[in-house]
């Protein structure tokens, strides 16, 4: 195999031995600003609303999602936290499911997924969504549109944050993605198009 | 400088449509890349590009080592790494895969190091269909082109070559809106994504304390290819490690804003092996495939070798003179732009192209928005004095020797070089520009001529530089 003559190359051109340890790494570059939570809050919402999402702070997010679904079908992830705001029991909701190949077509038929995030961060306005038996992946990705409902307290100030409370992400999960704003392309003469594979509408609601 | 360069650089310079749709797209990119570096935005901007800088460097410097503290904890999550040297090795290697695995239908994400080695149409070659996924390459995919930029792969194509090519293709009717045209793309791929057995990604950055393949993107078309089918294979280049997953917070602040100028890409993929114990879905297989390539070729050499820094931002691509009128098909590889003309030739040996490293002005613009901060000028220079060393005695040129001793000599000698001023100064005519297209005879021939046709010199003012310094 290509293994070890690959290796033996890299070791030859740059003058190391196999098994040497490296060279001191530089430090790691952190900064975490200190950004109270109302601010943390207006930030994200303004992102989101500036990313051409939708942003609002419910208290009573099963009226507001129940709206939004009006007359749609929709698919909510196993997030306990979806459940406690009574969101998974709304009329027209789909929810519990465990089995990959009727989630997948469950959400490729579904008007909308919802789910909750992990995190968010305030200073992109991104949605942080680690895979989990609670999280699938096919939720924010496959329906035409994805709503998420996000305690405030997740709300974190940027990627500096996540990554010291995360600093190995893989230890927990086999996926984290970090969604900033509905999927989009500008492939074709420079114009913006929203939609083009994932959910052309996203939603935060900040609770 | 090839016959074959000359005439497609002439062909851009000569297609209006496609000058045009170059500048407007490079345009585009460049303004929000510099709006979205401002100090007002990202403060620590130059303190993030020397910590990328420095990461990369140690992380090339240590290539080995974090290429098995990578393989070591892809395996520990239940993944597999693969070493190709070529894409012989990679094709082999998936080609069997899918033989095992009973596997007809592959899913693509957006790839420089699949168009490398032009991955689909070995698998193709060999009865697999492998579908392009993002917008722009599902597009050249079907006009069988390759990607003019790398970030932004179709920007020479038009809204009517698409529908042209759509209605070509997949038999739908003339379409010209492009809102429309995304939405024909969205439902012929969705009906892939869910029917594919493999997904083959490419990766932004290889992180080696955890064993993820780090994946940016915009279309969501990348989280599909990776997540939907069964198995999902990554292909990136071994200099695509970094040491730790907190180096991710500098590259991902820079990536994405020297791409496209937006703070973050839509989507940002952490991935890091097959889905776990309780996941509803993901894949239930996770390859990733080192490839080399040529890269080891670029190793030995202390300041060549941060090459192997590039991030696949095309920043230089948007700022440069250069590409911004020749275009990315006239560049000899895939790779264009400054970073295209570093690479080619240490990738594919000088020979490739010899006149790549001299398309150039050194202007600098390049290494100036580089997020990395590769010093592509230098480069540039190195090429060329490597091009200069291969080329045969016989082939070196005379004259040109001589001209250049000559002019050597003049920059040396102070008080010559002020006379040689003053005496051109004397025989140039009074009435201004164009004096030096107007060498007289003998000299006026051939060579000079043509060299003359394209370029000019303003009049030499009526007192030096030198003279007015005295005087001042």
């Amino acid at each position: 195999m290509s293994r070890d003559h690959i290796l033996h190359r890299v070791r030859t051109a740059i003058g190391r031995s196999a098994g040497q340890p490296a060279a001191e790494v530089p430090p790691v570059r952190l900064h975490i600003p200190v950004v109270d939570l109302e601010a943390r809050i207006s930030s994200m919402l303004a992102r989101v609303e500036a990313l051409a999402g939708k942003a609002c702070r419910s208290a009573d997010p099963r009226a507001y999602v129940a709206e939004a679904i009006a007359g749609k079908t929709a698919v909510a992830s196993n997030s306990p936290y979806l459940a406690e705001c009574g969101i998974t029991s709304l009329p027209g909701v789909r929810s519990g499911v465990t089995d990959r190949a009727e989630l997948r077509a469950l959400c490729a038929t579904s008007d909308v997924g919802i789910s909750s995030a992990d995190y968010a961060l305030a200073d992109t306005g991104t949605l942080v969504m680690i895979s989990s038996p609670q999280e699938a992946r096919m939720i924010s990705l496959l329906p035409p549109a994805h709503i998420a409902v996000v305690p405030r307290e997740r709300i974190l100030t940027g990627l500096d944050e996540l990554f010291s409370i995360l600093p190995d992400p893989a230890a927990q999960t086999s996926s984290m993605v970090l969604i900033t704003g509905p999927s989009r392309t500008a492939d074709i003469e420079q114009i913006l198009v929203r939609g083009v594979h994932g959910p052309g509408q996203i939603t935060v609601v900040v609770v | 400088m090839s016959a074959e360069f000359d005439q497609k650089i002439h062909n851009t310079l000569a297609d209006a449509n496609l000058q045009l749709a170059i500048y407007t797209a490079t345009a585009r990119l460049k303004e929000k890349r510099i709006e979205n570096v401002a100090a007002s935005v990202l403060p620590d901007y130059q303190e993030l590009r020397t910590q990328a800088n420095a990461i990369k460097q140690h992380a090339v410097e240590n290539l080995d080592h974090y290429l098995e503290e990578f393989e070591r904890n892809v395996q520990a999550h239940g993944g597999r790494v693969v070493y190709c040297k070529d894409g012989t090795e990679v094709s082999d290697f998936v080609l069997g895969l899918a033989r095992e695995r009973g596997a007809h239908l592959i899913v693509k994400s957006k790839s420089m190091t699949t168009e490398e080695i032009d991955l689909n149409e070995r698998l193709e070659h060999h009865g697999l269909e492998s579908v392009e996924t993002d917008l722009g390459e599902y597009i050249l995919q079907l006009a069988h082109e390759r990607p003019y930029h790398i970030v932004a792969p179709a920007l020479h194509k038009t809204r009517y070559d698409v529908a042209q090519i759509f209605t070509e293709h997949l038999k739908v009717p003339n379409e010209t809106v492009i809102e429309k045209q995304t939405a024909i793309a969205r439902g012929v791929l969705r009906e892939k994504f869910l029917a594919a057995d493999i997904g083959i990604s490419g990766a932004n950055f290889l992180v080696a304390d955890s064993g993820a393949v780090v994946i940016v993107e915009n279309e969501g078309n990348a989280r599909l290819t990776t997540s939907a089918p069964r198995v999902h294979i990554a292909v990136a280049g071994i200099e695509k490690v970094i040491p730790r997953a907190q180096d991710l917070v500098t590259f991902l602040k820079l990536l994405a804003r020297s791409a496209t100028g937006q703070a973050l890409s839509v989507y940002t993929s952490f991935l890091s092996g097959p889905r776990r114990e309780g996941e509803i879905d993901g894949p239930d297989e996770f390859h990733v495939v080192l490839l080399d390539n040529g890269r080891t070729k670029l190793l030995p050499d202390r300041s060549k070798r941060q090459s192997l820094y590039c991030i696949r931002c095309g920043a230089c691509l948007n700022t440069c003179p250069v590409y911004r009128k020749i275009g990315g098909h006239s560049f000899p590889w895939v790779y264009s732009g400054p970073i295209g003309a570093i690479i080619t030739p240490q990738f594919m040996g000088t020979g490739h192209e010899p006149g790549l490293p001299f398309a150039s002005s050194l202007c600098g613009a390049c290494g100036e928005v580089c997020p990395v901060k590769i010093d592509i000028p230098k480069v540039l220079l190195e090429l060329r004095s490597d091009v200069k060393k291969t080329e045969t005695r016989e082939k070196q040129n005379r004259l040109e020797k001589l001209a250049f001793r000559a002019f050597a000599w003049l920059m040396t000698h102070p008080r010559l070089y002020e006379m040689a001023g003053r005496m051109a100064a004397a025989i140039a005519p009074s009435d201004g520009g164009g004096w030096i297209r107007s060498v007289p005879p003998p000299l006026n021939i051939g060579p000079v001529r043509a060299w003359l046709s394209q370029r000019n010199l303003p009049p030499p003012p009526a007192k030096s530089f030198r003279q007015m310094w005295r005087q001042r």
